[in-house]
């Protein structure tokens, strides 16, 4: 099979330069089925170790092998990007695989969020994060398995808390307020100085301590590794470390219906236009787009969810019908999901994709409500808004090293789950060594403030 | 373009993932860390008399929930809104509610597994262990008085003895001394040879027996009998790390006494009154026929729902201090689920005379699965102390 793919990759290269794709070269591995399991575990080949990506394994495994999942492809933007295959795919698939790899390398190398994340993590994720596992096991040589486990169990829990607005190589808050220009000298001030026993104060300038942190800080895995006092240098390595993963993941995240979409655009079109490829191969393969592309499982007519694949897919493929490639591409380049879905996703498409809005009520009844497009395209971007995590910032930094957190209930909706947030408030204690404090609301809507034993 | 693959020539080694599975390495931490898990809550895991059930009595198996690595997480709201795709208008219902009562569906398989059960497999010498170690429990001695048994010990060296038990690296030793002193000579002499020596020496019994009776009269439910056998069953483990053997010996009783095995000790019910001594005679037989004081330590423990006829009060105390004479401990578990007063009951009164009396006795009040950690506590504590 491994010539035959590799012929086939070549030209489907060739094509897909001519179609105007433009990517740095990757790199294809056939690996064992297994491995794609690992890689879509871990998200990364080689991974800090933790307990939690076992239980996930656990689950992905037996999910594996009751035949309900089946990975099909894993790839890693950088340059050269790396795509891995699974083996036991045909040759069909795989040639399908490859098609879909090039339309994410396109996408990966021209996306602006792709572009900045990977001009401060590097073209190199992959080997990036095996350097880093390295060093973590290093640390649990030096220091002991458990305790590094501790910092991995605060800091993973705080994976998605970044602010990628912010740069990934972040300097302190300023130490002190900037001078604020004296006010102008108005008729009114003039006078006012000259009242007895009124001396000129805005001649005499302090220096002001600004307040840590001077705004709310959503970078929490950031905070805590440059302002916690008690922390050794290795854990805030660690911090950061996950930190710099994150910044990783985020694009990633965040457009992923407009990448998969744009991949399985692409697949679908070099594949149409290969000639070069027998008829056979060519009909394999679209049986296999067309058992990814779908939006119903089996012999279902609706589904609870979105397919991203084909979301993204159907979206695409309009707004190349409608407004030409070259619109796509800009499209492709400017947007994430949020703007994307927003902005393409119309109601005529909705209606013809036939997308609702369901609610589930606790006693299991679902129901469908309404198809308003404006409620659905918030829904469908409801579980992505801020990594996918709720929207909690360091407010204030006491002088006894006591972090208060706010969870910004209103602009989530609702309040925290009070249970998981004490684990999490527990994990985070253990390396902040200082009290924390975290304000949310219950379930009734009214203030609750929960602090780290 | 080159695909690398894993079974192509030019790499005919193995590639880097296959030396080991990520994956089942986490996992492993995992299980390892519900093992601590399950440790840290010790009395729950020994008060469930569920547990008993393991394999081959060597190990239990415990039911664990897979742990969950937390998050931030939004609370779970009444209604959940979704993006769905299909046929429908609105108000379609496209699944009814659940009319089984049992509150809401669990939700779509997230990565923390909260739901999703296995079972673990410890090993009872392991739960003793950490037993051992949350009472802060010194090592049990056997009980000095036990008569003394011929052994032998390995004490010294001989120049002469049978070949079995040449010492070589002594023997060595002698030589290079010898050779060093007279700066000449063979290798080895005679004379260099050295022999373990064995001396027949006396040593405490290391055997013991314990006596399990077990009221079975009407008026003891299941329930009562679940929680008499989990603390059997601890006590059993605790007294296997001080003896070398231990026996067991099962006494049911109602107004009769009978040996059964052990599995039928747990399930036979019998009917009528109660009367508890003849359960103490039978024990006393079982030692005078088989366990002799002279060899066994003894321990004889009776479970009873604390009811007995008034009586029989002497003929009790009479066959238990005559064993008291020859036994190392004698425990009484009340296991009345209903008992107001804990050990006011006839047969608590009885062993609490045998306690003042000085004979080694002391009872156990069991009314819930929760109290059986606080009776394994006391009886070892006991037990470490005298």
């Amino acid at each position: 099979m491994r010539q035959q793919l590799e012929a086939n990759t070549r030209e489907l290269e060739a094509l897909a330069h001519s179609q105007g794709l433009d990517y740095y070269p990757v790199d294809f591995e056939l690996v064992p089925p297994e491995f794609m399991t690992e890689v879509a575990v871990y998200g990364l080949p080689v991974r800090m170790p933790h307990w939690s990506f076992g239980v996930r394994y656990i689950h992905q495994y037996v999910q594996h092998r009751m035949g309900h999942s089946r990975l099909f492809e894993v790839v890693f933007p950088g340059n050269p990007g790396r795509a891995y295959l699974s083996q036991n795919n045909s040759l069909e698939e795989n040639t399908l695989v490859v098609a879909h790899v090039l339309g994410h390398a396109d996408f990966s190398r021209n996306n602006l969020l792709f572009q900045r994340t990977q001009e401060q993590v590097g073209y190199d994720i992959v080997e990036l994060a095996a350097t880093r596992a390295r060093q973590i096991a290093d640390f649990a040589e030096a220091h002991g398995v458990e305790r590094v486990e501790r910092v991995l169990d605060a800091a993973l829990a705080l994976e998605q808390h970044i602010d990628v607005n912010q740069p990934l190589r972040r300097g302190r808050y300023p130490e002190y307020v900037a001078d604020t220009a004296p006010p102008p000298r108005d008729p009114f001030r003039s006078r006012f100085g000259q009242l007895p026993g009124e001396t000129s104060h805005g001649t005499v300038r302090e220096r002001r301590r600004a307040p840590v942190p001077p705004h709310p800080e959503q970078d929490l895995l950031w905070l805590v590794a440059t302002y916690g006092e008690q922390l050794e240098d290795w854990e805030r390595d660690i911090f950061l470390m996950v930190r710099e993963e994150s910044f990783y993941f985020q694009p990633v995240f965040s457009c992923q219906i407009m990448n998969e979409g744009w991949a399985s655009y692409w697949h679908a079109r070099l594949l149409r236009e290969a000639d070069f490829l027998p008829q056979s191969l060519y009909l394999e393969a679209v049986r296999t787009h067309s058992d990814v592309v779908r939006p119903y499982a089996g012999e279902d007519q609706t589904a609870l969810a979105i397919n991203p694949y084909h979301l993204g897919f159907t979206l695409w493929e309009r707004i190349v019908r409608d407004q030409g490639l070259d619109a796509a591409r800009a499209i492709m380049t400017q947007d994430d999901d949020f703007s994307f879905v927003r902005n393409q996703l119309t109601e005529e498409l909705a209606e013809e994709l036939r997308l609702f809005r369901y609610q589930a009520s606790s006693d299991g009844e679902i129901r469908i409500t309404d198809f308003d497009i404006n409620d659905l395209h918030e829904s469908i971007l409801a579980p992505k808004f801020n990594f996918g995590a709720p929207r909690i910032s360091v407010t204030e930094l006491r002088t006894d090293g006591t972090l208060v957190l706010r969870h910004d209930h209103k602009t989530d909706g609702r309040g925290l789950d009070l249970r998981r947030a004490r684990r999490v408030l527990d994990y985070l204690k253990h390396i902040w060594r200082r009290p924390v404090i975290l304000h949310t609301v219950d379930e009734q809507g009214g203030h609750r403030i929960l602090e780290s034993a | 373009m080159p695909i690398q693959s894993a079974s192509s020539p030019q790499s005919g080694d193995r590639r880097w993932y296959d030396l080991f599975s990520r994956g089942a390495r986490d996992w492993l931490r995992h299980n390892e860390k519900i093992r601590e898990a399950v440790r840290s809550s010790l009395p729950d895991l020994v008060s469930e008399s569920g547990i008993l059930t393991g394999s081959g009595g060597r190990t239990v198996q415990v039911p664990v929930r897979f742990l969950e690595h937390y998050r931030f997480r939004l609370g779970t709201p009444e209604t959940q809104t979704g993006v769905g795709q299909g046929r429908g208008s609105p108000g379609d219902v496209l699944r009814p509610a659940d009319t089984s009562g049992e509150g809401g569906r669990k939700g779509s398989a997230g990565d923390g597994g909260g739901g999703v059960e296995l079972v673990i497999e410890l090993k009872v010498d392991d739960i003793v262990d950490w037993l051992w170690e949350e009472l802060a429990l010194p090592n049990l001695k056997p009980k000095t008085g036990a008569v003394q048994e011929d052994d032998y010990v390995r004490t010294g060296w001989d120049r002469r003895g049978p070949r079995s038990r040449l010492d070589r690296r002594r023997s060595l030793k002698e030589a290079i001394k010898r050779r060093n002193v007279s700066g000449t000579g063979p290798m080895f002499t005679d004379d260099d040879l050295r022999y373990r020596q064995l001396v027949k020496k006396p040593r405490p019994s290391n055997d013991a027996v314990l006596l399990l009776a077990m009221d079975v009269s009407s008026s003891v439910t299941e329930d009562e009998r679940k929680l008499a056998k989990t603390f059997f069953f601890w006590v059993l483990q605790g007294l296997r790390r001080q003896y070398q053997h231990i026996e067991t010996a099962f006494i049911a009783h109602t107004t009769h006494a009978w040996e059964f095995t052990e599995e039928e000790f747990f399930q036979v019910s019998g009917h009528g009154g109660t009367v508890a001594s003849r359960a103490f005679v039978k024990a006393q037989q079982l030692v005078q026929e088989r366990y002799s004081p002279a060899r066994y330590n003894i321990y004889l423990f009776y479970a009873s729902d604390g009811e007995n006829f008034s009586e029989d009060r002497r003929a009790s105390l009479r066959a238990l201090r005559e064993l008291g004479q020859l036994a190392s401990f004698m425990g009484y578990v009340e296991t009345g689920l209903s008992i107001r007063d804990p050990l006011q009951t006839e047969s608590g009164e009885i062993f609490r005379r045998l306690t003042q009396e000085g004979l080694p006795a002391a009872g156990y009040p069991l009314r819930a699965e929760a109290d059986v950690w606080e009776a394994i506590r006391a009886f070892f504590k006991q037990q470490s102390e005298t």
